[in-house]
């Protein structure tokens, strides 16, 4: 049994209160005295010249303090990218300038043309209107492919063609990999779409830009998921502010699936204009804004193909992916197809050969970046749907076939020929788990069930990877990050004993200040609540990363475990003075120090006091205080896997779908807090899910978002995501990071679409449709009946 | 959203007299003015709100009519028309979420006639009159294709006269995102005869399947319908389906809208 707030307890998460009573405190909730709103005018053509500007009648109007344009950012820089990719050639992606305010071209729909400041929100809207733009408008490239044919037309004028690179991995092996496809028994290929998403977090972001003349200091409150970062981009590249002249804050933030990951233009021109202007500058996005200025996910297109031997055991995988980078490189759009795509290609299987192709491609729509799974769930949709068809295609159980070429679990570590190495694993039983708990041995009397009620049922599997945690410094800088992927943490002990943890990881509705304060209550035999977490404020965490990629507890916990075994080296010091024993034989239990073999013991808070109220103390020896930091860089990836089950009813009158049941079995390495990591997946198979079925961002010809708000966006809702059962018994701890643990935030929407797709295929498959073999996502009603028909 | 005065008036001569300004406009439950402003596509002076008008609010059962007043929310109709005319109800309980239901109206659907709305359905698909400030409106002649119905300049819906069928229910198919009709069918079988009015499907706002209308006429059952199809050529093609599958839908929606009725 664990404690009821250490290590292994559903403690319930401290910051709902907060949250669910209407007190949490986000950015929109920061008002500064004498604050002006900004308004962005946006393109509302995909691609153009802008041949004039005019704000003369803007600036004349009530309440106008200012209107920008490009030219007011001369000075300025243009929005880094964070990772440069080399190309097949060994040469570098092509990476045109990101401006805070379009200079002479627009380049997709929602591309910030000017900014109107005015002292109501209202004012800086009705003035946006009067600004006369004239606009030069040019063909729109859209379609990937098309990008790519000689004579496109370009969206950046200055770069060579649509083209940002054509990526190869691992390039060597390609002649092999081709070889093995010439001797191969089976072939198996498959076209297919990873569809476009829009992250659509509840909080929409939000920049207020404040600025201090006496001690020229800025400060920015923003919607992020990691001020740091935003904190080095931006005064750095962007703006030229040095690191002790700039604070960014990120308080409460409501979801952000990585859209608030990247440094974005509002947050630059709010910090700028709150200088020029001497006055606090606020923005807040509407949900339409964000559709058109939130980085999207996915938008691959890709042809893979497996060779098996006539045994049926993987010989070689060979992809060719287009990879949508949008208008503008996002801050780590260029590693999202490759080193977070490639690297996956593996997936649980033993394939000796893989090459992967990614053509990254400019086009006049948002730019694209990661979003929840990142790279990842595309990796794992083209394996786990070709593997199912590889199953139909040679007549055998899609089951057999995956645990006939499953890494078994005694073959870890296991270095596979993507350049990773996992560490652990165990896919036999994270299969077997799943098919228990969906009771598949029964599947084919609910199948007759649904029958007789017109019904088709389908059950779809899914087993995937995970590489997350990210990541080793040394080896994304190989690879072409231009940020180390380490984390931070301090541990602040106050003198009656309370601890106050400052973590460079945030909370974006993970339950950091539950989790962490879990660990750090186990480390000490302290109870949780004396412990709070603090995060989001650049001013007062140490240098850290931030979260996404599912590295919170793995890379951030493990700082904190770090910092703290520090703190407790210390207090052991401390306590043997105290005790006049040696350091050596202090125990630390249940928040007292004994002396090992005695009775002699003090309390936690008797040393704390003795840190802050050295009167008996080793000061020759030892500084008073207590409070160490830590960072932490990690030694591989954690690998988290698990088995995906997905049972449906499929109307074949409607095309309509109802997924009934969706079971998950993770192997998620140890767990700090079950609740929280049931809540984690839940949330990841509501998003896959509705990547599967429903969300769908779709741009017409011209370049316009056909797909601009929720009337036409479909959101999963509540009755479209239910019957979850979520397991993660199965557990191979993490080799490498002192917890043992995975990362879990987005195993949910990485392994569920591939298995909401399989069932539908199954379902059709069952009742004779055999004819289809694929329908791209989302599996809309309209689609499935269309593809029935043909 | 733009500056606006608003006025409640507690009349309709009241509402009549203040939408006689300029750029003035009717507001019922707001439930698509209010965010067509917040968009800013449309900005107008005065917003005259009709839901304070006692004479507008409420359900009247007379006979085999249900007079329903145009201000009545879809949350009360789909309760208080229950009993009398569960098929009208069970259209409201399936319109938008809570929130939509407990704020829009009646009055303000119809006057709306968004192409996949469900009101327009239930009125055309029952023959009803709709009432205003100055006439009787019978739906056939009401709707006029999408967004456009036979209302006047300032002439406002104060009520609608539904004549209660023996049997009657409404199909809806969901449009993924909006929830909205992607193709909705209401059936009603009268003594003299059964009405199919269609809903979300086609170019030209909601439309009576007359073809459907005569099967069932001679035998109210789903069996009457087979082999009927509705012709593809004026439905709407977008992101969320085909013509084709609008017009799959029309006959898919009437077969389940009479077995649910029967
Ligand atoms: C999230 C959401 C989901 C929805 N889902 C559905 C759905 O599934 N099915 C569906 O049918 N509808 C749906 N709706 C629409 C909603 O049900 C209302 O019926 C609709 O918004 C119009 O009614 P209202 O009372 O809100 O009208 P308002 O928004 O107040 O007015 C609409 C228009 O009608 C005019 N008007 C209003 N009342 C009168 C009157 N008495 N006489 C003359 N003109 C008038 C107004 O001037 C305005 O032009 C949805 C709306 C939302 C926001």
């Amino acid at each position: 049994m664990p404690k009821d707030d250490g290590i292994g307890a559903s403690t319930k998460r401290r910051e709902d209160t907060r949250f669910l009573t209407g007190n949490g405190k986000y950015t929109d909730d920061i008002n500064l005295r004498g604050q002006a709103y900004v308004h962005f005018l946006r393109s509302d053509v995909a691609h153009g010249r802008i041949t004039s500007i005019d704000s003369t009648a803007a600036e004349a109007m009530d309440g106008v303090l200012k209107v920008f344009t490009a030219a007011d950012f001369e000075a300025a820089g243009g929005l880094p990218c964070g990772w440069q990719v080399t190309d097949r050639h060994g040469q570098p992606m092509q990476e045109p300038k990101h401006p805070i305010l379009a200079e002479g071209k627009v380049r997709h729909v929602g591309d910030p043309i000017a900014a109107v400041v005015a002292e109501t929100y209202e004012q800086a809207r009705d003035a946006a209107e009067a600004i006369e733009v004239d606009i030069e408008e040019l063909e729109a490239v859209v379609d990937m492919v098309e990008a790519l044919e000689e004579g496109a037309t370009k969206v950046h004028d200055d770069l060579s063609s649509n083209l940002c690179y054509d990526w190869g991995f691992v390039e060597e092996n390609k002649d092999a990999v081709n070889e093995a496809f010439d001797k191969a028994a089976h072939v198996v290929s498959l076209e297919l779409t990873n569809n476009r998403l829009v992250a659509n977090p509840m909080e929409p972001r939000v920049a207020v830009g404040d600025y201090d003349p006496w001690g020229d200091s800025h400060t920015l409150y923003t919607t992020s998921q990691n001020p740091h970062v935003i904190r080095l981009l931006m005064g750095a590249f962007v703006l030229n502010i040095p690191e002790h002249k700039l604070r960014v804050v990120a308080p409460d933030v409501g979801g952000g699936f990585g859209s608030k990951i990247y440094h974005y233009a509002e947050e630059a021109f709010c910090t700028y204009a709150a200088k020029v202007l001497k006055r606090p500058v606020k923005w807040t996005s509407s949900r339409a804004e964000a559709f058109i200025s939130d980085a999207h996910g996915r938008d691959h297109k890709t042809k893979i193909d497996l060779a098996l031997d006539a045994d049926h055991n993987f010989m070689a995988i060979r992809t060719e992916t287009y990879a949508n980078m949008g208008a503008y490189l996002s801050t780590f759009a260029p590693s999202i197809p490759t080193w977070l795509h490639g690297t996956l290609m593996a997936g649980n299987y033993r394939t000796p050969l893989i090459y992967v192709n990614v053509k990254a491609v400019f086009t006049n729509t948002v730019p694209v970046d990661a979003y929840r799974g990142a790279g990842r769930p595309e990796a794992t949709f083209q394996l786990e749907r070709l593997i199912d068809k590889a199953a139909r295609e040679l007549g055998v159980d899609p089951i057999a076939l995956r645990r006939q070429n499953f890494i078994k679990a005694d073959q870890f570590p296991y270095q596979t020929p993507v350049a990773v190495v996992y560490d652990t694993g165990n896919y036999d039983a994270t299969m077997d788990k799943m098919l228990d708990l969906a009771d598949y041995a029964n599947f084919d009397k609910r199948v007759e069930e649904s029958k007789a009620r017109g019904k088709l049922r389908g059950f779809g599997i899914a087993h995937y990877i995970e590489a997350c945690g990210i990541a080793p410094s040394n080896l994304v800088g190989q690879l072409g990050a231009r940020a180390g992927l380490y984390e931070s943490a301090s541990v602040r002990v106050n003198a009656t004993g309370s601890i106050s943890v400052y973590t460079g990881s945030h909370s974006h509705g993970q339950g950091h200040e539950t989790t962490f304060a879990q660990v750090v209550a186990e480390m000490i035999g302290v109870d949780a609540n004396s412990i709070e977490i603090h995060h989001g404020d650049t001013s007062n965490t140490p240098m850290g990363m931030g979260t996404y990629g599912s590295r919170s507890l793995a890379v951030g916990g493990s700082a904190i475990v770090k910092a703290t075994n520090k703190v407790i080296d210390k207090a052991k010091k401390i306590a043997a003075h105290l005790l006049e024993a040696a350091p050596e034989d202090i125990e630390l239990k249940d928040g007292k120090f004994s002396v090992a073999g005695t009775d002699k013991s003090v309390d936690w808070s008797g040393v704390t006091l003795a840190a802050y109220v050295p009167h008996n103390y080793p000061l020759e020896d030892l500084e008073p205080g207590l409070e160490e930091t830590a960072f932490y860089d990690p030694s591989n990836f954690t690998f988290p896997s698990g088995a995906y089950g997905c049972e449906i009813e499929l109307d074949p009158e409607t095309g309509k779908i109802d997924v009934l049941r969706f079971i998950a079995a993770d192997d998620f390495g140890n767990i700090v807090n079950p609740m929280i990591v049931e809540g984690q997946v839940h949330g990841g198979l509501a998003q896959g899910i509705g990547q599967a079925l429903l969300e769908n961002c779709v741009y017409d010809d011209q370049g316009q978002l056909l797909s601009g708000s929720y009337m036409d966006y479909a959101m999963p809702r509540a009755d479209d995501v239910r019957g979850f059962v979520v397991d993660h018994s199965c557990v191979t701890p993490c080799t490498h990071n002192p917890l043992g643990v995975k990362g879990c935030g987005e195993a949910g929407a990485i392994g569920s679409p591939p298995a909401v797709v399989n069932a539908a295929i199954d379902a059709l498959h069952r009742a004779g449709h055999t004819h289809v073999t694929h329908i791209d996502m989302p599996l809309t009603p309209a689609r499935v009946w269309a593809a029935m028909q043909a | 959203m733009h500056n606006f005065e608003f006025v409640k008036p507690s009349t309709v001569a009241d509402a009549v007299q203040a939408l006689a300004a300029e750029e003035a406009q009717p507001l019922s439950g707001g439930q698509t003015l209010i965010p067509s402003m917040k968009a800013r596509l449309n900005a107008p002076e005065v917003l005259v709100s009709l839901m304070g008008i006692a004479e507008m609010q409420g359900i009247r059962h007379e006979g085999d009519m249900l007079e329903v007043g145009a201000a009545t929310t879809h949350a009360r109709v789909a309760t208080e028309a229950a009993a009398a005319f569960p098929g009208l109800a069970g259209l409201a309980a399936q319109i938008g979420d809570p929130a939509v239901r407990n704020r829009g109206t009646l009055g303000g659907s119809l006057a709306n006639n968004d192409p996949s709305a469900c009101y327009p359905a239930a009125a055309l698909g029952t023959g009803a009159v709709i009432v205003t400030n100055a006439r009787e409106i019978a739906a056939d002649d009401f709707f006029l294709g999408m967004f456009t119905t036979a209302l006047d300049e300032d002439e406002i819906i104060t009520s609608v006269r539904f004549p209660i069928p023996q049997k009657s229910a409404y199909g809806k198919f969901l449009q993924p995102a909006s929830r909205f009709a992607l193709t909705g069918v209401f059936v009603a079988k009268y003594a003299d005869g059964v009405r199919v009015a269609v809903t979300g499907a086609s170019e030209n706002g909601v439309f009576r399947w007359s073809e459907a209308e005569a099967a069932l006429a001679s035998d109210f059952s789903a069996e009457a319908l087979s082999g009927l199809s509705c012709p593809a050529d004026d439905m709407i093609a977008d992101l969320h389906g085909s013509a084709a599958y609008r017009a799959h839908l029309v006959a898919v929606m009437t077969r389940r809208a009479v077995v649910a009725a029967s």
